[in-house]
């Protein structure tokens, strides 16, 4: 479990251009769940999962996880991080060599390190064959799996993905969600999603964390979520369009997937319409 | 009146892994004022074709005339790159200056325009894009929305008759994504000749003309709504479908009479009344 209790963080503290990012934010994260995170750009949320990833030093209140602080070295083993766009972070000559680089540091042996190699490449779905390639020669939707594969290659208990899908084609990002939350997933690690795509949200979080200014307000399941008309204009998100769509046919009921509006559009206009 | 033409144009990297064809026979007429908007996966072109209309690439074989002037002439690029601007997916690496003012001024300052003509462009920029209470910010302290609506100004400044758009809400919040559509917008009811790359279906739908782009072709070219209503071929090319399109197509299945070719909501509420 990851425990976050009472953690403010503020920039450039103490001089003319202090600026709070975090304000008394307190949450878990359980093992096994899919936690998403949404709120727009400023709302705290990089802050956040860096402190959570033990990346930033915390000022005020204190984050656990497993039970150890997240000061204690041995979290970096626990948890993963991966960036927006962690492509731009390759660098090594082929796909393999960039996925082990940060296993190596772990004073693992050659055998299993290439275990591992295999295993992430095996998650992210990409096909054993292109371990010697050069990740460069590589698409958009695949240099992003070989960056993700180098993070599960950590084997890390919670995994942290912040925008994974930013800039990709609707086809590979459907692709690549496809994988995190399938195969990825059912490896057994814990996801924190951070996304502002609410369709996303919806599909794949049991639960969504709504960040505005530093503060969290919202904290319960997407489709609890979508009934909160203020909450989610304050935080500049809006539902998913087939949620909008119901609303303005006056189904208030929160419809959150194509199959559901189906259903309910054939129970109110049962009979079929003689336009 | 014509604006831009592509003629057979065909454009080849050229690697030690061997040659690789990014676009193929392409072929189009643009009019002044149009609000073209091109989409297609990673890989299909859309890029390398943006990249040809201000001369950044050269076609390997065939043409592309911008105002009539043929971009391969060398004598032509000042005036092509004049009648052309670029705003691309990441606002970080486009933006050059210490401050938002001086980055606006940069394409002015290269073009040895007098002083006050480019503060007053600049000015005239900046307003445009809502962004003059920030002309002595630094870039830096700016979102990811407010760099791009520099970039924007950029381009505006330069007054350029065309604009190409690559991607350029790719890295945007949700928020940042609506206020870049709204100036697209505007840009083009100004009479701007709109080009706009996207792999966002719903921003795509606001153009009058959809280029849909794969394998370095250009393989449909039509209305928005010709283009997203066609839920098979749209599911084909891994798109994702407008939610009214495909609700309608599902309701129709069930033996639901709606009209043709619904695209938004609003058409959809229309019909189930």
């Amino acid at each position: 479990m990851i425990s976050v209790k009472d953690v403010s963080y503020i920039y450039m503290k103490g001089t003319p251009f202090e600026k709070t990012a975090l304000e008394n934010i307190s949450f878990d994260v359980a093992e096994g769940e899919v936690l998403a995170i949404a709120g727009h750009t400023g709302s705290g949320k990089s802050t956040l999962i860096q402190i959570m990833a033990g990346l930033i030093d915390l000022q005020s209140g204190f984050v656990e996880i497993d039970n150890l602080p997240v000061t204690d070295k041995k979290i970096r083993r626990l948890v993963g991080i991966v960036f927006q766009y962690p492509e731009h972070q390759l660098f090594e000559e082929t796909v393999e060599l960039d996925i082990a680089f940060a296993p190596k540091n772990f004073e693992l042996s050659d055998a299993e390190i290439s275990a591992r190699v295999e295993e992430a490449m095996r998650l992210v779905g990409l096909p054993p064959e292109l371990k010697k390639v050069s990740p460069f020669e590589l698409s958009g939707g695949q240099r992003r799996r070989v960056a993700i594969a180098g993070i599960l290659a950590l084997k890390p208990k919670y995994l942290i993905l912040d925008e994974p899908t930013a800039g990709l084609d609707p086809l590979a990002k459907e692709n690549l969600l496809k994988e995190i939350f399938g195969t990825v997933k059912k490896s057994g690690v814990t996801i924190i999603l951070v996304s502002h795509n609410m369709e996303d949200i919806v599909r794949f979080a049991n639960r969504v964390i709504v960040l505005a200014q530093g503060k969290i307000l919202f904290n319960g399941t997407p489709r609890e979520l979508f009934v909160q008309d203020k909450i989610l204009a304050r935080a500049g998100l809006e539902p998913p369009p087939i949620t909008q769509l119901l609303h303005k046919l006056g189904i208030e009921e929160n419809i959150l997937s194509l199959d559901e509006a189906e259903k309910i559009i054939l129970r109110r206009f049962h009979l079929p319409n003689s336009t | 009146m014509e604006i831009i033409r592509v003629e057979n144009l065909r454009y080849v990297y050229k690697s030690s892994s061997g040659d690789k064809v990014a676009l193929d026979d392409i072929n189009f007429s643009i009019n002044d004022g149009e609000f073209v908007a091109i989409i297609g996966t990673n890989g299909s072109g859309k890029s390398t074709l943006a990249k040809h209309f201000n001369a950044l690439l050269l076609p390997t074989t065939g043409k592309i005339f911008i105002d009539g002037l043929d971009t391969s002439d060398e004598k032509n690029l000042w005036a092509v790159r004049e009648n052309v601007g670029m705003v691309f997916q990441n606002p970080d690496s486009e933006i050059v200056a210490a401050i938002v003012e001086d980055d606006v001024a940069f394409g002015l300052e290269n073009l040895g325009i007098e002083p006050n003509k480019i503060r007053e462009r600049v000015d005239l920029a900046l307003d445009a894009v809502n962004m003059s209470d920030y002309k002595k910010f630094a870039p830096s302290k700016l979102s990811g929305g407010q760099k791009q609506r520099i970039a924007i100004a950029g381009v505006i400044a330069m007054g350029t008759k065309i604009i190409v758009f690559d991607e350029p809400t790719a890295m945007l919040d949700p928020m940042g994504r609506r206020e870049i559509m709204q100036m697209v917008k505007r840009l083009h009811t100004q009479g701007k000749t709109i080009i706009y790359i996207t792999h966002f279906m719903e921003e795509a739908a606001e153009a009058q003309r959809v280029f849909v782009m794969e394998s370095g072709q250009i393989i449909r070219d039509d209305t928005p709504r010709e283009i997203f209503t066609d839920v098979k071929e749209m599911r084909r090319l891994g798109f994702d479908i407008p939610v009214a399109a495909e609700l309608a197509d599902r309701l129709r299945k069930k033996n639901f009479k709606l009209p043709p070719k619904i695209l938004t909501a609003d058409e959809l509420v229309e019909a189930l009344k």
